[in-house]
């Protein structure tokens, strides 16, 4: 028995040394790393995978699970690029310049910022003050946004994500509104959950609840409301005109932020994300091109 | 004439000798490797504490362990940032019961089954088909409460939403279930026939003797599994993360949507500054779930104790 042991443990030891040589020697290419938000990694995964399909020597592997860890990630360095739906804060420059990083910013796309009810919703447009009301839980009934006697479901995405923090600031906080509030937060009752897909699976089987997310996720399980800007605007539906024209009020850029001017394999990789081709992929998987 | 038998007996005793030395040498290698096992594992205990306290002590400079366990506001991003961790201590501790009350029972009684009534067939069926229930991955049970056990609960308890505490606590209840199984299981299968023989021989019936003397023989073994159990409850994360519906008011039910500790640190490491203030606070929530599971073994161990003195097994 102890001599088998010793003839089959290191042929076992030398196979798989072997074995990993191969593996990875095989990756004789480039990767590209790209972690961050949730709102662009359908776009971003579309446009790795169009990209290695002509580039076989590339690996991209993309990841959320948010806006905040991808700009972490940047500035740690264990990424190429990080995918944003809100710009990089002050905060978060000073710290990357502190660490030797040098965030750049490149805008790939447009989003409206879609609030989104179950399909038997009464209610179809609200005002951003009302979704602020709601999202903090001073409205707490849909029937003080017209529609039915029932209790509002609150859904928000957590802490992790770009979305949460741009719905904070345009719409709880209403930036750029003369009701700013810069001291608002989100209410005790808002449901924080961790991706884009919890949120709509819930909202798509609870006829109370509401909750945000990016243009590319909406489905047709889901109802879109119309945002007012205020009570008098007409209410807006997000889509390629609104946003490019800006009359939709929670219109928003989605970024990739590098590590300098990007070179190499990256450069090549945003080129094409940039390229009249990659923007086409844009309008299909449900986001807007630049203009 | 007994020279050559003496100098037989004399090279006999030396390759004995020399054997011994060998052995001792070789056992004396294997020994001093597991010794250096076992003290890594403690080394590497005892760096994840010194880590935990060297990374989350320093936020009771900032806010008082006072205002830190008891307060009700959780609020990093704010000006001033306000740390109040009392939601999330309820819901795990809420959510932790209530898990292991419904997955004790059940679990235990299963094992008795298995150890005890089942037909072999049964058993060796059963037994793989339940390890294998532990073996899937904590997405995948987030997954099936959010699609199907949610609105479930939504419908029979008539709440606002389904993600709540009490969806947590039954997943969680699925995941310890078959780690309580099956060392259970083992624990009773451990019982020498004689008790059992014993006590049929003086009149038991098959419950008295499980009630009676099985499961009181195999306490320490069911007391580990419960330990388990209740420690893979207390450190899930993503189930919960997923079902629990992450609001962060205290909760008063466990119908209400709620956070837990594991949820509270995976959602908010991510944007953490490294050293900042939301750091240091979600490192002292780690320190505290680490003191938490402690205290939950240390008593486990001292009621195991007493029940092993009881039984002199």
């Amino acid at each position: 028995m102890r001599k088998r042991l010793f003839i089959i443990l290191p042929v076992v030891v030398v196979v798989a040394l072997i074995v990993t040589i191969i593996a990875l020697s095989g990756r004789g290419g480039s990767s590209i790393n790209i972690i961050g938000s949730n709102t662009l990694t359908p776009l971003t995964s579309v446009w790795a995978e169009e990209f290695m399909k002509a580039n076989s020597n590339v690996s991209i592997s993309v990841s959320g699970p948010g806006t905040g860890p991808g700009i972490a990630a940047l500035i740690d360095g264990t990424t190429d690029i990080a995918q944003a739906s809100r710009q990089i804060k002050q905060s978060e420059i000073d710290q990357a310049v502190a660490k030797g990083v040098h965030p750049y910013e490149i805008q790939v796309a447009n989003d409206g910022l879609s609030v989104v009810v179950h399909p038997s919703n009464l209610v179809s447009e609200l005002t951003i003050a009302q979704l602020s009301a709601i999202y903090t839980n001073h409205i707490t009934n849909w029937q003080e946004g017209g529609g039915s006697d029932t209790p509002i479901v609150v859904l928000s995405r957590d802490t992790n994500s770009g979305s949460h923090d741009f719905f904070l600031e345009r719409i709880v906080q209403m930036q750029g509104l003369p009701t700013e509030n810069k001291t608002l937060q989100y209410g005790p009752e808002v449901l924080f959950l961790p991706s884009t897909e919890a949120g709509l699976t819930e909202v798509a089987q609870n006829p109370n609840a509401i909750f945000y997310a990016g243009l590319g996720y909406v489905t047709s399980q889901v109802k879109t409301v119309a945002v007012k800007k205020t009570a008098s605007d007409p209410g807006i539906l997000p889509g390629k005109e609104t946003v490019l024209d800006g009359t939709y009020p929670i219109a928003r850029p989605l970024f990739f932020y590098t590590n300098g001017e990007p070179t190499g394999v990256i450069k090549a990789f945003i080129d094409y994300c940039l390229s009249s081709e990659g923007q086409e992929k844009v309008s299909e998987v449900g986001y807007i091109p630049l203009a | 004439m007994l020279k050559p038998e003496i100098s037989s007996v004399i090279a006999a005793s030396n390759t004995k000798d020399s054997l011994r030395r060998r052995l001792r040498l070789g056992e004396r290698f294997i020994e001093s490797w597991i010794f250096l096992a076992g003290l890594f594992a403690i080394i590497i205990l005892v760096g994840i504490i010194a880590i935990l306290i060297k990374e989350g002590l320093p936020i009771f400079t900032y806010s008082s362990p006072w205002q830190f366990l008891f307060g009700t506001k959780w609020y990093p991003t704010s000006e001033p940032p306000t740390f109040g961790i009392l939601p999330f201590f309820l819901s795990t501790l809420m959510i932790t019961l209530i898990a292991t009350a419904a997955a004790v029972p059940i679990g235990v009684g299963c094992a008795a089954y298995l150890a005890e009534l089942a037909p072999p067939r049964i058993r060796e069926t059963v037994k793989p088909i339940i390890e294998l229930l532990a073996g899937v991955p904590s997405v995948m049970m987030g997954f099936i409460g959010l699609m199907l056990l949610s609105p479930l609960v939504r419908s029979i308890f008539h709440l606002n939403t389904g993600l709540c505490g009490l969806t947590a606590a039954i997943m969680l209840s699925l995941m310890s279930l078959p780690i309580i199984v099956s060392v259970s299981e083992d624990a009773l299968h451990a019982v020498p026939k004689e008790f059992k023989e014993a006590s049929y021989a003086l009149g038991a019936t098959k419950w008295e003797t499980i009630r009676h003397v099985c499961i009181p023989a195999a306490l320490s073994g069911i007391g580990a599994a419960i330990m388990l159990g209740v420690g893979r409850a207390i450190g899930e994360t993503m189930t919960v993360l997923m079902v629990a519906g992450g609001a962060l008011a205290v909760p008063l039910s466990p119908t209400d949507p709620m956070t837990t500790m594991t949820s509270a640190i995976a959602s908010g490491i991510g944007n953490a500054v490294r050293g900042g203030l939301q750091y240091q606070a979600l490192f002292a929530i780690g320190l505290i779930l680490f003191i938490m599971t402690l205290a939950v073994n240390l008593i486990a161990d001292k009621v195991l104790e007493r029940q092993k003195r009881k039984f002199a097994r």
